[in-house]
């Protein structure tokens, strides 16, 4: 009978689903409403913070990525990292637009629904 | 002895079963593809003002109600876990399809919402950051389509009360899915 309880309390010994998926909508809305005051920090935290939170309620509570053998976390960790690696490594050439021996040329974006293929990224010219 | 060979799915020098071990690589790669992809918009976005206002022609209210399902969509997957470890296979599938149910609207809603924004003159080729709106979000809603897929044949045998581990397998990678699509939320709907 003990064992018995033991095994259902073993099955049951997880989080209250509904309720996290109603902390979920919460911040659904948070995130919504968040950026309607305009204010750009206001924006930052209540778009991509609550993000971030979100993605953590779910890995934790739905994904049972806590549960798991901890090398399954760094291994997700590790992607980010890469993740990270790739933007550091290719952000200066995207979000620069002169350096010591070069200059992009200015490209002026095309406006929306006029079919242009090439759109508004300047292309990078070393001199 | 015995001629048949071992199969791998119940033995592990990792500590879980080889399958879940399987679908966490799976993530992992796609953690890299995701991640690639929405790191190439971030630092185009925050290089070029006019993407701002490229992006306020996305419809936040679509996408606040894509993410709704996607969420509740997610509910009903761990439900059906919850429900397989009970040994309750009709149910887990019954929940399953409940999870292809909403992963079908959200399909149908992004439909929609392409044909506007494409009937608009919004289409892939209109500058680069609709490209990424398209590639990303249609990535995105490949691996929806993918999910439901598999679902549907994990909800098969789970009816009949067989294989019931893959329900979890499955779960994971929706849930993947579902976090994809809250880090692209607020990237191509919320920031304007």
């Amino acid at each position: 009978m003990a064992e018995a309880a033991a095994h259902h309390d073993e099955h049951h010994d997880h989080p209250d689903y509904v309720k996290i998926w109603a902390i979920l909508l919460a911040l659904l809305i948070v995130s919504v409403v968040g950026p309607m005051f305009g204010i750009r920090a206001v924006t930052l935290i209540t778009a991509f913070g609550i993000a971030v939170v979100k993605a953590y309620l779910v890995a934790k509570n739905f994904m049972h990525i806590n549960v798991e053998p901890k090398y399954v976390a760094y291994l997700m960790a590790t992607m980010l990292v890469f993740m990270l690696l790739f933007f550091a490594g290719a952000a200066p050439d995207v979000m620069k637009f002169e350096g010591s021996n070069w200059v992009k040329p200015e490209v002026v974006q095309t406006p929306s629904g006029h079919g242009d293929a090439h759109g508004a990224e300047p292309s990078v010219e070393h001199h | 002895m015995s001629a048949a060979r071992p199969i791998a799915n119940t033995r592990s020098a990792a500590g879980i079963p080889t399958g879940r071990l399987a679908v966490w690589w799976v993530i992992a790669s796609e953690i890299v593809i995701f991640g690639g992809l929405l790191g190439s918009y971030v630092m185009h976005r925050l290089a070029h003002d006019a993407w701002t206002a490229e992006a306020a022609h996305t419809n936040t209210w679509i996408g606040a109600f894509n993410t709704f399902v996607l969420l509740t969509s997610s509910l009903f997957a761990v439900l059906a876990h919850a429900a397989a470890v009970d040994g309750k296979g009709k149910l887990a599938a019954k929940r399953l399809l409940v999870t292809c149910a909403f992963g079908a609207t959200f399909v149908v809603v992004k439909a929609f919402e392409w044909n506007m924004e494409i009937s608009h003159g919004y289409t892939i080729t209109a500058n680069t950051f609709w490209s990424f709106y398209y590639t990303a979000a249609g990535l995105h809603a490949l691996h929806v389509i993918a999910g439901v897929i598999i679902m549907l044949i994990v909800a098969k045998d789970a009816a009949k009360n067989l294989e019931l581990h893959r329900v979890e397998l499955i779960g994971i990678y929706w849930h993947f899915v579902d976090v994809v699509w809250i880090f692209l939320f607020p990237l191509l709907y919320i920031a304007k």
